[in-house]
């Protein structure tokens, strides 16, 4: 099948993107937790290809930084003598220099860590809490839905009625609210699912309502009232041939949420609910933007803001594929000529 | 009966405002912890005056009773008691309410007021450049999240100097005469009113043009254009109100959306209002003002809806005749 040129650039980034958060490990050049506390809020380095007399060197190499005595946070370059870039370096790296002098591509937090690694890190946690999150949704609205749209009468009211009044709460708020529920202070580690648990839990009336009108359409086919004929059982029926026929929704609507739950992970965190430091994730490398020296003097910082951009914009174009593509040709032509 | 279909949607509004009371008192309730646990801690303060404070409260009663106690408040006017600013809550309530309100009816005409136009130009259009515009426009906006939209402006508004970084309004407000009292406020409201238009905007806009595309090819558009009608009135009175209808319930859905984006558009610049009192009475375990924060935001997404229904019901005969 071939892709529209818009789609394949959006794969590629996802790709991409997800296969440099999956190998963190290697495309990172820094351990995303060691602090460098000479160093804090260092600027991205500058990779050089001439020295100070103005040769050119094939492999490029970059300059160690001193902190300026005068003031803090202000570093020079110290330009006597060259530390060339490396490739494939101890630990699994892709990329490094050196010691003494550092490679921050995108600069240090205030602690001094590699942003850039931490970026990467984070994004594990990020990309994995949508997920996570996306599966618990569609898992609760799958079920919920199925044996509303199925069972029909009190149980269908019941389920229905419920998920009005998760869908009337401005879904923020709810977000909040059910982020009360659990302690302020969250361990770091492995306790972070449990968020995703109720980002995930929160989403679940909006599935629930699509799936329950695709069965409600799906339950009086032919083929599934002979199969009732011949004696299947419910659980038969609805896995065999009732859900099945709600796979297109599902997964539309997967791919509404992972890109909307990444998001709902990085508010979280961006107001100091979610994950918790010294984890990085990527709401949590916004929150020092909260303050406005950081915002003022380093402008580094809003570098990985600025690389979600892409990610996002990515998935709504896959996202905009798949609608038009599951709507029939024609809307794929269209799909072509609009984007 | 025209009144049926009015009073139905009032009803069914008032019971789901009564369930999403229920359901945020369930969750807040579920929480672990209570304000007095800072004062725990304190050795100063003796366990028996925290019991009879808790006692005063009412935190020690059964969940149902307090619940039951609450709705009374609220009927009183005073919405539960705020222990933090060791007040009603209703007072602290309307002052943030207000602010956001300041913030979410002026971007919702802006986003309303540039989604219309733009999106019945561009459907006009089909095909051209403005409706490739209009897509770019929608795809951009959507894929740049308020959270990072409202950084990005406020980074300008720090760098540049030409907008106040935040706040409501500045420090020596209450000195200044009328005019520049309003003059300072809408300058503190320009840029969280634009990050939050422009976060509406991608949404409105692709409905407007989906939805006047879907007119434009239907054949009485292509009838009156046989006419002679000219092409202004063809979009605006003959094609844009056969297309209202969507937009019509989207008005209402809109006014849901803008209020999770006001909370976070509020975070970011320091705007007092009731997202912001929402993440500080979570923070302080502020019960009640909670509960109140999230039933409020509630009540405001189901009046537009509400208002949606009765302008529904006003544009469409087809609703009235039901």
């Amino acid at each position: 099948m071939a892709l529209p040129r818009q789609s394949k650039y959006a794969l590629a980034v996802l790709v991409l993107s997800h296969g440099m958060v999956l190998f963190a490990g290697f495309f990172s050049p820094y351990d995303p937790a060691v602090q460098n506390r000479e160093l804090p809020f260092a600027p991205p380095v500058r990779i050089h290809f001439f020295d100070s007399q103005n040769r050119l060197h094939i492999r490029p190499f970059v300059y160690r930084l001193v902190a300026s005595a005068a003031s803090y946070a202000h570093y020079e370059e110290d330009r006597s003598r060259l530390y060339p870039l490396r490739f494939f370096v101890a630990g699994g790296r892709l990329l490094g220099v050196d010691n003494p002098a550092k490679i921050f591509l995108i600069g240090t937090d205030a602690y001094g860590r590699d942003q850039f690694s931490r970026f990467l890190y984070g994004g594990r946690i990020s990309l994995l809490a949508g997920l996570c999150a996306t599966a618990v949704s569609l898992g609760l609205g799958i079920i919920l839905g199925a044996v509303a749209g199925f069972y029909g009468r009190w149980l269908d009211e019941l389920i229905m009625r419920t998920a009005e009044i998760f869908l009337v709460l401005p879904s923020l708020y709810l977000l909040f609210a059910v982020r009360a529920v659990l302690p302020l202070h969250i361990a770091p580690s492995g306790v972070f699912l449990l968020l995703m648990a109720v980002i995930g839990a929160v989403g679940w009336a909006r599935p629930a309502r699509l799936i329950r009108g695709v069965i409600l359409s799906a339950k009086e086919r032919d083929f599934v009232l002979a199969a009732r004929g011949f004696g299947a059982s419910d659980l038969y029926l609805l896995r065999r041939h009732i859900l099945p026929q709600a796979s297109s929704v599902v997964l539309s609507q997967a791919a509404v949420l992972i890109p909307a739950y990444i998001l709902a992970e990085v508010i979280l965190s961006f107001f100091g609910l979610g994950v918790a430091e010294p984890s990085a994730s990527w709401g949590n490398l916004l929150a020092s933007l909260r303050q406005y020296n950081v915002l003022e003097s380093y402008w580094w910082m809003l570098l990985p803001a600025l690389a979600l951009i892409p990610v996002f914009l990515a998935y709504n174009t896959v996202l905009s594929y798949y609608k038009c593509y599951s709507a029939g040709p024609a809307r794929q032509t269209e799909f072509d000529k609009v984007l | 009966m025209p009144l049926n279909y009015l009073a139905r949607r009032l009803l069914n509004s008032a019971l789901l405002l009564f369930g999403a009371s229920v359901l945020t008192f369930l969750l807040v309730d579920l929480a672990p912890g209570e304000f007095f646990d800072e004062m725990r801690v304190n050795p100063r303060i003796s366990t028996s005056t925290i019991a009879s404070l808790r006692s005063e409260y009412g935190l020690n009663l059964p969940m149902p009773v307090r619940y039951w106690r609450w709705l009374r408040s609220v009927a009183k006017g005073d919405g539960g008691f705020s222990f933090a600013y060791d007040s009603p809550a209703a007072p602290i309530l309307w002052r943030r309410a207000q602010n956001t309100l300041l913030l979410t009816v002026p971007a919702t005409l802006l986003a309303w007021l540039i989604a219309i136009p733009f999106g019945v130009w561009s459907a006009a259009k089909s095909a051209r450049w403005p409706d490739a515009l209009a897509a770019i426009t929608i795809s951009t906006l959507l894929a740049i999240p308020e959270l990072i939209l409202a950084l990005l402006l406020l980074v300008f508004a720090v760098r540049t100097r030409l907008f106040p970084a935040g706040g409501a309004v500045s420090l020596d407000f209450s000195g200044m005469p009328l005019w520049s009292k309003s003059e300072d406020l809408a300058r503190h409201l320009f840029l969280p009113v634009l990050c939050l238009a422009a976060g509406l905007l991608p949404l409105l806009l692709s409905h407007v043009r989906a939805s006047m595309k879907e007119v434009l090819g239907s054949p009485f558009i292509g009838a009156a254009a046989a006419h002679g009608i000219s092409q202004r009135r063809l979009l605006f009175r003959h094609a844009l109100p056969a297309a209202a209808n969507p937009l019509i319930s989207l008005f209402g859905f809109s006014l849901g959306i803008l209020l999770s984006s006001s909370l976070i558009v509020e975070g970011v610049f320091g705007w007092p209002g009731l997202g912001q009192l929402l993440i500080e009475s979570i923070l302080q375990r502020d019960f009640y003002l909670a509960v109140d924060a999230v039933v409020l935001a509630a009540g405001f997404l189901i009046c537009g809806n509400l208002l949606a229904d009765v302008l529904l019901y006003w544009a469409d005969p087809r609703i009235r005749a039901t």
